[in-house]
């Protein structure tokens, strides 16, 4: 046997992140968004103060994933439930996880008041151009003349207006302190994505403000593509539409 | 025979709902009445795919079957699951390629087939579906081949008929397999 | 004519194409998508509006705004939604189909097969007094049938008009012989088109002398009382019945399966089916009741339209209840079951 070689470890699963199988089709990245999730949570050392709210949509079962508190709001509805948890409970962490059609469809209404108002909550949103739960219908998001079961001849803009950029419409709200895009298409995005619901996150705990983290996604089986053909595409034709960076960062908190 | 009930079960992907359509389908073309239902409650869990055909000549009430007269087993748990509902003196075909353990019934007729084994060898593992179509319509002649044959012919048209008449071909293939090998009641 | 072999949500939406609609407004929501869907790639070439709206507040409110055959269709989530704007629908009189392809619920609930949107469906539309009709159609030639009759039941009470299934109803295929297109008139007398040379068109519900929705709601009940007309039921081996199962819908179909095979026992059972559920068909279920001597009520719920058959049995015979619910569906032996037990506690009095 071999005396035992000093290791540090590298990777590993971040506590908050629950070891169950995945209800996740193959090549989705709700998963890497959970993770990544739970890693700045564990991190930051907000286990035991933290509160999700988890949304209408693939990820309806983050509950099962994530090791906090949490409750699962109606559609749409999830910036209104977590500000009911954030206004009674102001020092705790809330965080809503929704996708593209429960936040910039249904949930309009409510992203758009809750980002006004300067809810000191943290919105991670997956934008992945389609609903994915119900199977592969228009969102606001889809791209012009991307075919879903509900636009067969592609989204027409003359029908359909154009894909709603949520962190440039949200970014501009003085209630605002924290809005960026990311991307989960690359160790390198992921990596920066981490980064950014860091910054979210601690945008939260300093008080200043609502934040939001917002992700382009994959859905390989909404788009009818191969997990691999599915990053791809998301990089050749969502990167124009949906630009990344962060369109509002606070001083204090920008690394 | 007129009327039929059934109940085939797999995993997600293996044509099980395929396989209810096509037969409801043949028998809605010879005049008759048929009801096709997906998974439902919580058969829908778990990467498992499971349909429900009920064919009659005259009103069908229920779409809902709980002891059906005839179960397709495609994968192991469908048969530990489905085959004690299986009505006393009905028939369990099994795809052996998949399941290798015995139905543990003597109450009912078995008909096992190398169904995954036989549409490999036809060209396409996905045809075992039909296989086990065949296999039934040698048991049960609830629909003719020719009905099943007008089914295909419209699910693959041109330019696709070379697909059609590959999966008329699993569906002889499994005729002539299964002929005589029902197991009689004990 | 060779008969199709559809989805009964597939079946629903060609049967509304036939029916002459001219738009269609939605927000998808399992199990009841293949019906936009379908719509979405074949109503443009026919001539009709599709559009999938941002949420259902939003969609009926389209609805409320379309002034020609319109439709909507969802499952419970949606339909909760929806109750705000049909209830101003139903205030201006303004005819719409709506469909709800009932799921488990409460709450987020989940996908499967379920009947508890029946006090939801019937018993009022939205906040205030009003209230839709309601069709609940038990087979897919059935669901087709019924959207016409449903179309037209809209136009002629100009009120919403509910068809009611469930998710195996919508999911499920069946052999359906389609109706043949028809063209409705297309200017109706009380849209606004914004084109009229008379007197200006006002659709509101809004009315701030309280003699005057005194008034509105007047008529609203007076069109209820004559929509009694319009009940429909079906009966089924009642003739010298001891147990009546009372059951509407996909519960029906399984009731009927379970009372051929209590007949082939020796029990004397048969099957009441309401096909409308508002108006519901009071008067045969009483009629039923004085003759039978026990009667079984089935649904997929805890317990719903049993309490309209209560009231129509007034105590003339014991009403026994039987559920499943969450997105669990009966299956004919179970309510053979209760088919038993009910003639065996009669058999004891
Ligand atoms: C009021 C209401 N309407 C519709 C639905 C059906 N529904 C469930 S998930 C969903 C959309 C999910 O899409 P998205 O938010 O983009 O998340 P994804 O599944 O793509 O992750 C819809 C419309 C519902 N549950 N409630
Ligand atoms: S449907 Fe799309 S979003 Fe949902 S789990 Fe599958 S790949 Fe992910």
């Amino acid at each position: 046997m071999r005396p035992e070689s000093p290791m540090t470890r590298v990777f590993g699963r971040p506590p908050v992140l629950i070891e169950t199988p995945t209800h996740y089709c193959p090549g989705c990245t709700h998963g890497i968004a959970h993770r990544l999730v739970a890693e700045v949570i564990d991190e930051l050392g907000l286990r035991g103060r933290t509160i999700g709210v988890a949304s209408v949509g693939c990820s309806v079962l983050a509950y099962h994933y994530l090791d906090v508190d949490f409750q699962q709001a109606a559609h749409g509805r999830a910036p209104a439930v977590a500000t009911g948890i954030k206004r009674v409970l102001p020092g705790r962490v809330v965080f809503t996880y929704q996708g593209d059609g429960d936040l910039a469809a249904i949930g309009t209404a409510e992203i758009i008041h809750a980002a006004n108002r300067g809810e000191r909550i943290t919105v991670i949103f997956i934008n992945n151009a389609v609903y994915g739960m119900t199977g592969g219908q228009m969102a606001p998001t889809t791209l012009v003349g991307m075919r879903t079961t509900t636009t067969p001849a592609g989204r027409d803009p003359v029908v359909y207006g154009f894909p709603l950029r949520v962190a440039e419409l949200l970014a501009p709200l003085p209630g605002v302190a924290y809005a960026s895009r990311v991307a989960l298409s690359s160790p390198a995005h992921v990596n920066r994505a981490k980064r950014s619901i860091r910054r979210a996150f601690q945008t939260q705990l300093d008080g200043l403000g609502f934040s939001i983290v917002e992700m382009l996604s994959t859905c390989p089986v909404g788009w009818g593509q191969t997990p691999i053909d599915a990053m791809r595409w998301l990089e050749a034709e969502m990167f124009p539409v949906f630009p990344l960076g962060e369109l509002k960062a606070p001083a204090e908190v920008k690394a | 025979m007129a009327a039929l009930d059934l109940i085939a079960a797999g995993f997600g992907g293996q044509g099980i709902l395929f396989l209810g359509e096509v037969l409801a389908w043949a028998a809605v073309l010879e005049g008759k009445n048929a009801t096709w239902l997906p998974s439902y409650g919580p058969e829908q869990r778990g990467g498992t795919a499971t349909c429900t055909v009920v064919v009659a000549g005259g009103t069908i009430g229920s779409p809902v079957v709980a002891d059906p007269e005839v179960l397709v087993a495609m994968n192991g748990p469908s048969l530990d699951k489905f085959a004690p509902r299986v009505r006393p003196g009905g028939l369990v075909i099994v795809d052996a390629s998949m399941v290798d353990r015995p139905v543990a019934r003597s109450d009912v007729r078995v008909v096992r087939v190398d169904a995954v084994a036989q549409a490999a060898a036809l060209g396409d593992v996905r045809m075992a579906n039909m296989v086990l179509l065949g296999a039934l319509l040698a048991a049960v002649p609830v629909v003719s081949l020719d009905a099943v044959k007008r089914v295909l012919a419209d699910q693959f048209p041109p330019p696709n008929e070379a697909l059609a008449a590959a999966n008329v071909k699993a569906v002889t293939g499994g005729m002539a397999a299964s002929r005589g090998a029902a197991q009689p009641l004990r | 004519m060779m008969p199709a072999f559809t989805k009964g949500n597939e079946a629903i939406a060609e049967s509304a194409i036939r029916a002459g609609l001219r738009a269609y407004f939605g927000y998808p929501v399992t199990p009841q998508s293949e019906l936009p869907e379908y719509l979405a790639r074949r109503l443009p070439e026919r001539g009709g509006v599709f559009l999938q709206a941002e949420s259902e507040i939003a969609a009926i409110n389209m609805v409320y705004g379309a002034g020609a055959r319109v439709m909507i269709s969802t499952s419970g989530p949606g339909f909760s939604l929806m109750q705000e704007g049909l209830s101003y629908l139903v205030g201006a009189e303004v005819p719409c189909v709506v469909v709800d392809m009932m799921r488990g619920g409460p709450g987020l609930g989940n996908i499967a097969p379920a009947q508890g949107d029946y006090f939801q469906a019937t018993k009022s539309a939205g906040h205030g007094d009003g209230r839709l009709l309601v069709l609940a159609p038990w087979s897919v030639q059935e669901a087709c049938d019924l959207t016409r009759v449903a179309f037209d039941l809209a136009d002629r009470y100009r009120n919403p008009v509910a068809i009611l299934g469930d998710g195996l109803l919508g999911q499920m295929m069946e052999p359906v012989v389609l109706p043949a297109p028809v063209e409705p008139a297309r200017d109706v007398a009380w849209a606004t088109t914004g084109a009229g040379s008379g007197p200006a068109r006002v659709i509101t519900s809004l009315d701030l002398e309280p003699e005057a929705l005194e008034a509105r709601n007047r008529r609203l009940q007076e069109k209820y009382r004559r929509a009694q007309q319009e009940v429909r039921w079906e009966g089924y081996r009642l003739d010298d019945a001891d147990v009546a199962v009372v059951a509407y819908g996909i519960s029906a179909r399984i009731a009927r399966t379970a009372v051929d095979r209590a007949r082939d026992e020796g029990v004397a059972a048969g099957l009441v089916r309401p096909i409308t559920l508002f108006p519901f068909p009071s008067q045969a279920v009483r009629d039923v009741a004085s003759r039978v001597r026990i009667v079984l009520v089935t649904e997929l719920s805890a317990g719903q339209m049993v309490e309209d058959v209560r009231l129509a049995a007034d105590g003339r015979v014991p009403v026994r209840f039987y559920g499943r619910f969450g997105g669990m569906v009966s299956t004919p032996p179970e309510i053979l079951d209760q088919i038993e037990q009910a003639a065996s506690e009669v058999r004891a009095a």
